[in-house]
């Protein structure tokens, strides 16, 4: 087996999701260091329906996962709209009081109450808060103490490295699942189909308003609301109903493109020694909405491949793209700038 | 899913009448009473699954086995679920579920990913969405499986088939 120098690798905290204590659990057995959830409402961007955690499974998860040496983390990562913020304020006391090794926020203003009402709290700054530049990490670093920032998925590695060397907190870096526009924390798509934001109620694509049509032949529509999201043929394979992962039809082309991305995953595998080498401190997978089959099958690919750079081997690296949306998968920006 | 309206699927006309909505065969009358068992036997032991169905816990769910002769109409009702066998062609509900029994099975063993069985069209959702991703979320928080609720009421011989099952799913999956 092909030996590797490790010489200046540094061990990285491998995140995961869990969108129930079942796939918590899931998740800390098959080598998760740190897990990330969020509650049963909208302080979480993933506010979908039948997921998520009430506080007493949170107590008892975060129990399991400190038993197992793993750390869990508290996503209240959307943005308090003017007549709710007590919603956030109260997702922080909870999480707090089920002794969350850190919370995640997006929002200036949740920070702040971090900040303020639990100086001692850990904090890591959501990828929603859409903080790319070393000015803009320093400021909340600066502000609210942050150790942590989960870096929007718009930089290359050599980016991600001149970012590190400028800032004093870690770095955290999605490496495997859903990848959506280059404008995190921004989005208004599902807003203007469904009245429903993103960004403010935590859901992309709300699944009340997504429809399924399958015609005779096996051909499939997606819909949200009163959109066309896309048509797939027969056999062809499917992608989520997201605005963004559509296509459209548009003046001046002849046939229906995807106007703004392809639905494919992100998938980072092979990069995995140079975003440790770039000093990334947690390596990140998206999927809270995936089932326990997921989360047991992605963790425990990357845990071994992890293990095995540390370890100077080269993994041989499972394939997960069975799992990856449209059977297909991409390394986005932290490949290619001209990837979109 | 079909319609994503929180009003059930009524099919009108003729193909709906030959389907039925009315009752189905003599000859099931014994696959509804093991059906009927099993569904509160699963509800007596698995309290939590209803949590995570919320408000569709009064929503009936079409599950189609596409290799099996019948569908399964389910009511995760907590207080008085309900489960029995319908023609495949039933047109009153709310959700309907289509794949194969192994895909079906694989699902409710936590052992498949339903958004990967959706991107490979293994798995067909049509109508209430919400309803079908809140019954999802609540069979995969599920410690084991209530395949294997099923399977232990009907002792050994249901311990052998479920276990047969599982065999001929893994040896499938990889080919």
């Amino acid at each position: 087996m092909q030996q590797r120098d490790t010489t200046i690798l540094t061990r990285p905290n491998l995140v995961c999701p869990a969108g129930t204590p079942a796939a918590l659990r899931t998740a800390v057995d098959a080598g998760a260091d740190e897990v990330y959830c969020g509650f049963q409402n909208a302080t979480n961007a993933r506010n979908f329906p039948g997921l998520n955690f009430t506080r007493d499974e949170l107590r008892e998860s975060v129990a399991y996962a400190h038993d197992h040496g793993a750390r869990v983390l508290l996503a209240t990562n959307t943005f308090a709209p003017g007549d709710a913020t007590g919603l956030w304020r109260q997702a922080i006391d909870d999480g707090i009081r089920c002794q969350v090794d850190a919370v995640i926020v997006a929002d200036i203003g949740v920070a702040h109450y971090v900040a303020t009402r639990y100086p001692a709290q850990r904090l890591h700054l959501s990828v929603q808060a859409g903080a790319s530049s070393p000015e803009a990490i320093r400021y909340y670093c600066r502000e609210f103490g942050v150790k942590r920032v989960v870096l929007p998925r718009i930089l290359t590695v050599k980016e991600i490295k001149a970012v590190h060397d400028e800032i004093p907190c870690e770095i955290e870096v999605f490496i495997f699942g859903n990848i959506g526009m280059m404008a995190e924390g921004r989005c208004s798509l599902t807003n203007y189909a469904t009245g429903i934001s993103t960004n403010t109620d935590g859901v992309c694509s709300p699944a009340h308003h997504v429809h399924y049509v399958e015609d005779g032949e096996r051909n499939l529509t997606t819909m949200l609301g009163d959109f066309t999201i896309d048509c797939f043929a027969a056999g062809q394979s499917a992608g989520y109903p997201t605005i963004c992962k559509g296509r459209y039809f548009a003046a001046g082309r002849d046939d229906e493109y995807y106007a703004f991305e392809e639905p494919r995953s992100l998938n980072l595998t092979s990069l995995l020694p140079e975003l440790m080498r770039a000093g990334v401190s947690a390596l990140k997978i998206e999927g809270r909405q995936r089932s326990r089959a997921y989360v047991q099958a992605v963790v425990s690919a990357f845990r071994k491949a992890v293990d095995d750079y540390l370890a100077g081997r080269e993994p041989e690296l499972d394939s997960l793209l069975a799992l990856t949306e449209g059977h297909k998968e991409t390394q986005g920006a932290f490949g290619e700038k001209r990837w979109r | 899913m079909i319609s994503n309206t929180s009003e059930r699927v009524v099919a009108g006309g003729e193909e709906a009448e030959s389907a039925g909505s009315g009752p189905p065969p003599l000859f099931l009358l014994p696959v509804q009473i093991v059906l009927a068992r099993l569904v509160r036997h699963i509800a007596v032991r698995r309290p939590s699954l209803f949590n995570r169905i919320g408000l569709h816990r009064s929503k009936q769910f079409l599950i189609v086995p596409t290799n099996l002769p019948y569908a399964m109409l389910l009511q995760p009702d907590p207080v008085r679920p309900t489960l029995r066998a319908v023609p495949k062609q039933w047109r009153d509900y709310d959700a309907r579920i289509t794949g194969t029994a192994l895909t079906l099975l694989a699902m409710i063993d936590g052992r498949s990913d339903g958004d990967a069985l959706f991107f490979s069209r293994d798995l067909r959702v049509e109508g209430d969405t919400e309803a079908v991703v809140c019954l999802r979320n609540a069979l995969d928080d599920l410690d084991g499986s209530v395949a294997d609720d099923a399977a232990a009421l009907f002792g050994p011989p249901g311990r052998m088939i479920l276990s047969g099952l599982r065999r001929i799913r893994r040896e499938r999956s990889d080919t």
